[in-house]
């Protein structure tokens, strides 16, 4: 074959070659740099310059970059706590923020809220006064905490300039409290779930998948039946079931431990897969042999040449695994299995719309579910883009 | 092939084994057991129990036996007897409550997988041969909204745009005028008008889901030379891509069979309970938070059992229709 293309013209080395020449000449100097820049970048480098091609998960990543930062400093942004009941403002529906009144630019304000009751069901109706104003100022003085658990401070992002007036951004529920602050504080709880499970399931399949892969054999055919045990119990009841084992009385913060624990025992089967796949396919590589001819102990051979050139998978399967493990967190919390008031989670604040008659009354309860959405969304999109940029023989 | 279905049974007994052993411990894992709720429940209604009578019952029960012993004896009388033992919070056999609500939720579960399947295979077949088409971008943006949103959201979501914009009450499964009366044609129309909503909420993210692989087993498999052959002899595209590639980006579908089966049964439970429908969800739920342990036991072991059978009939049929698994 070699031979009859060195003779005879091959049409298709040609078109290779003609299409070179005709490309070449003009890019040639910006070409010879990048070509020489992708030929001694690292490995890293690689995978970011593919990453970040990826309009849609550069997006997320910012997005959940936002999201993980709100959840952190949730004190500071929100104007309120948590737990601060307002009687006379249950129900409210959200506040829509405006600028201009009477085609004046008045910086950013929210129309006051007039209070009253419909004659026939006694109900309390609430309306926008679309004459009375509420500025809405920022690094205003409301309740105390302590900022990132250090600095005690009474400064919060924004806030109605008169305290006697309220700012709720997303409404209040059936007790008065703001849904943004619940939803902020939520998110720390919801979130980090979701980080600790797929930590725990981490943990777990890398050490049961490396030894399934590595070993093969006996080992692996039991590893292997082990998990296809745990994959055949359906996952919900089963969580369901270890999760109302819990006593109720437990502290909160226990039972949240726990509770990430059981996602991780069913969820570190994926990531087993994964590790086991990708540790076969190594075993067999050229300079693992030769790493072994060399000499390498089995746990340098490990450490040092088998999970290097996985990394980058597993970081994509762990992004993958996070919403699942947001996802059981909130379905279990809402079903009231999970985590229980007065933690704040976003699965414990959608236990309030459970019911059609307060999702008819109070619509804006199923926020929350709207930020998992897309937070879920999120997660998949990054963990797509990171898995098609670590595949060295991707586009 | 008989060696191939005779091996896949057998390797399905231990399956079983684990899975009963794990639904008995869940049943054990709350602290007491069933005669301290027994006992509760005696003394609530007025009646004296000595600490003495208690320990009787113990040993009559014989719940001081190592848990193994008492695990050989709930399961075997499941499996000899058919009995699955007492619900305490409804007073009644466990095995004569849930049948009923088991039949519901696999009726869903298969109508849903149908749903799924019929729309998920030609779209997925779609988007494959008109790859970047407006529709496949169109129905890329659902499969990964579809992902995104979990089972209970969706069926939230319904429930309100029924409520706010139809003015019709979708949840439960009859009109109240249908749920006590005996079946006739007005109460299976009545039926097929409230059973739409579950089977799109449960179709929904499996369909999106599905669609992703099917499209990306036919690109696989359309760039082939036998897919090249079959043009080249003149087969119109509608008879090459029926005829050849759909029938082998079918198989990952028929494996996982036996896996959609557990994701549709947890989904089941959360939408139900969402949609009060009657199925195995909502009353799986009320045992596990009044700690009902036979009853939650029960279902959770019947799921499970479900699912392994699933299975292995998925790898049964999946040999069936691929001679490279059936002769290897």
């Amino acid at each position: 074959m070699t031979q009859i293309s060195n003779t005879m013209s091959d049409p298709i080395y040609d078109a290779v070659m003609a299409s070179e020449e005709r490309e070449m000449p003009p890019l040639a100097g910006e070409q010879t740099t990048k070509e020489g820049r992708s030929y001694t970048a690292k490995p890293w480098t690689l995978i970011w310059w593919r990453f970040r091609k990826h309009k849609l998960a550069m997006a997320s990543l910012f997005f959940l970059i936002f999201c993980f930062f709100s959840a952190l400093f949730a004190d500071f942004i929100s104007p309120y706590r948590p737990a601060d009941i307002d009687k006379l403002n249950t129900f409210v529906p959200p506040a829509n923020i405006h600028l201009f009144h009477d085609g004046k630019f008045q910086g950013p304000f929210i129309y006051a809220l007039k209070r009253s009751r419909d004659p026939e069901t006694a109900r309390v109706i609430y309306e926008r006064d679309t004459t009375k104003i509420v500025p809405i100022s920022f690094f205003v003085e409301g309740p105390e905490y302590d900022l990132l658990g250090l600095v005690p401070t009474k400064i919060h992002l924004f806030g109605a300039a008169d305290k006697r007036q309220k700012v709720n951004l997303l409404g209040t529920d059936s007790l008065g409290r703001d849904l943004f602050t619940r939803l902020l504080y939520g998110a720390r709880v919801t979130l980090s779930a979701g980080l600790i499970g797929v930590a725990f399931s981490f943990v777990i399949g890398l050490f049961i998948g490396a030894i399934a892969g590595y070993y093969g054999g006996l080992v692996d055919a039991l590893i292997q039946r082990l998990m296809e045990f745990i994959r055949s119990v359906p996952t919900i009841p089963l969580w369901m079931g270890l999760a109302a084992a819990l006593p109720i009385a437990w502290d909160p913060l226990f039972v949240y431990v726990l509770i990430t624990f059981i996602l991780a025992l069913i969820g570190w089967t994926h990531l087993a897969r994964v590790v086991r796949g990708r540790f076969f396919a190594l075993r067999n590589e050229d300079y693992i042999l030769a790493a072994r001819l060399a000499g390498a102990s089995e746990y340098r051979i490990i450490t040092r040449h088998m999970l290097p050139a996985m990394t980058s998978y597993i970081i994509a399967a762990v992004t993958l695994a996070i919403p699942e493990m947001i996802l059981g967190e909130t379905a279990l919390s809402f079903l009231g299995l999970g985590l229980r008031p007065p933690v704040v989670s976003w699965g414990v604040l959608l236990q309030d719309a459970q019911n059609l008659r307060s999702i008819s009354l109070a619509p804006w309860l199923l926020s929350p579910g709207i930020a998992i959405i897309f937070v879920v969304l999120a997660f998949n999109f990054l963990g797509d883009g990171l898995r098609d940029a670590a595949d060295p023989y991707g586009r | 092939m008989l060696s191939l279905i005779v091996n896949r049974i057998l390797w399905a007994i231990p399956t079983l084994i684990f899975v009963s052993f794990i639904s008995f411990v869940i049943i054990q894992l709350p602290p007491g057991d069933y005669v301290t709720a027994y006992v509760a429940q005696l003394r609530h209604s007025g009646e004296y129990i000595t600490e003495l009578q208690e320990a009787a019952m113990r040993q009559e029960f014989g719940l001081n036996d190592p848990l193994l012993v008492q695990y050989w004896r709930w399961i075997s009388a499941i499996v000899m007897h058919g009995d699955f033992g007492r619900s305490l919070e409804w007073n009644m056999d466990v095995k004569d409550m849930i049948w009923d609500r088991l039949g519901l939720t696999l009726a869903i579960s298969t109508l849903s997988m149908i749903f799924t399947w019929i729309i998920a295979i030609p779209i997925g077949v779609y988007s494959a041969t008109r790859q970047y088409s407006f529709f496949d971008y169109i129905f890329t943006v659902f499969g990964f909204i579809g992902k995104g949103i979990p089972e209970f959201m969706l069926a939230l979501i319904l429930m309100w745009l029924g409520y706010a914009y139809f003015n019709m009450d979708v949840g439960g499964l009859f009109s109240r005028q249908y749920e006590t009366a005996p079946w006739s044609w007005g109460k299976f129309v009545d039926l097929l008008e409230h059973l739409w909503v579950p089977i799109v909420v449960l179709a929904f993210g499996s369909t999106a889901g599905l669609i992703r692989v099917m499209r990306a087993n036919m690109l696989d498999e359309l760039g082939k030379p036998y897919v090249e052959t079959a043009y080249a002899q003149g087969f119109t595209e509608r008879t090459v891509v029926w005829r050849y590639p759909v029938r082998i980006a079918l198989n990952p579908f028929i494996s996982t069979v036996g896996w959609a089966l557990p994701a549709l049964f947890s989904g089941d439970i959360i939408a139900a309970v969402v949609l009060n429908l009657p199925t195995t969800g909502p009353l799986l739920l009320k045992a596990l938070q009044m700690q009902d342990m036979y009853l939650a036991g029960s279902f959770i072991l019947i799921l499970s059992v479900f699912t392994v059978i699933g299975t292995v009939l998925s790898d049964i049929l999946l040999a069936v229709s691929d001679p490279r698994i059936r002769m290897a």
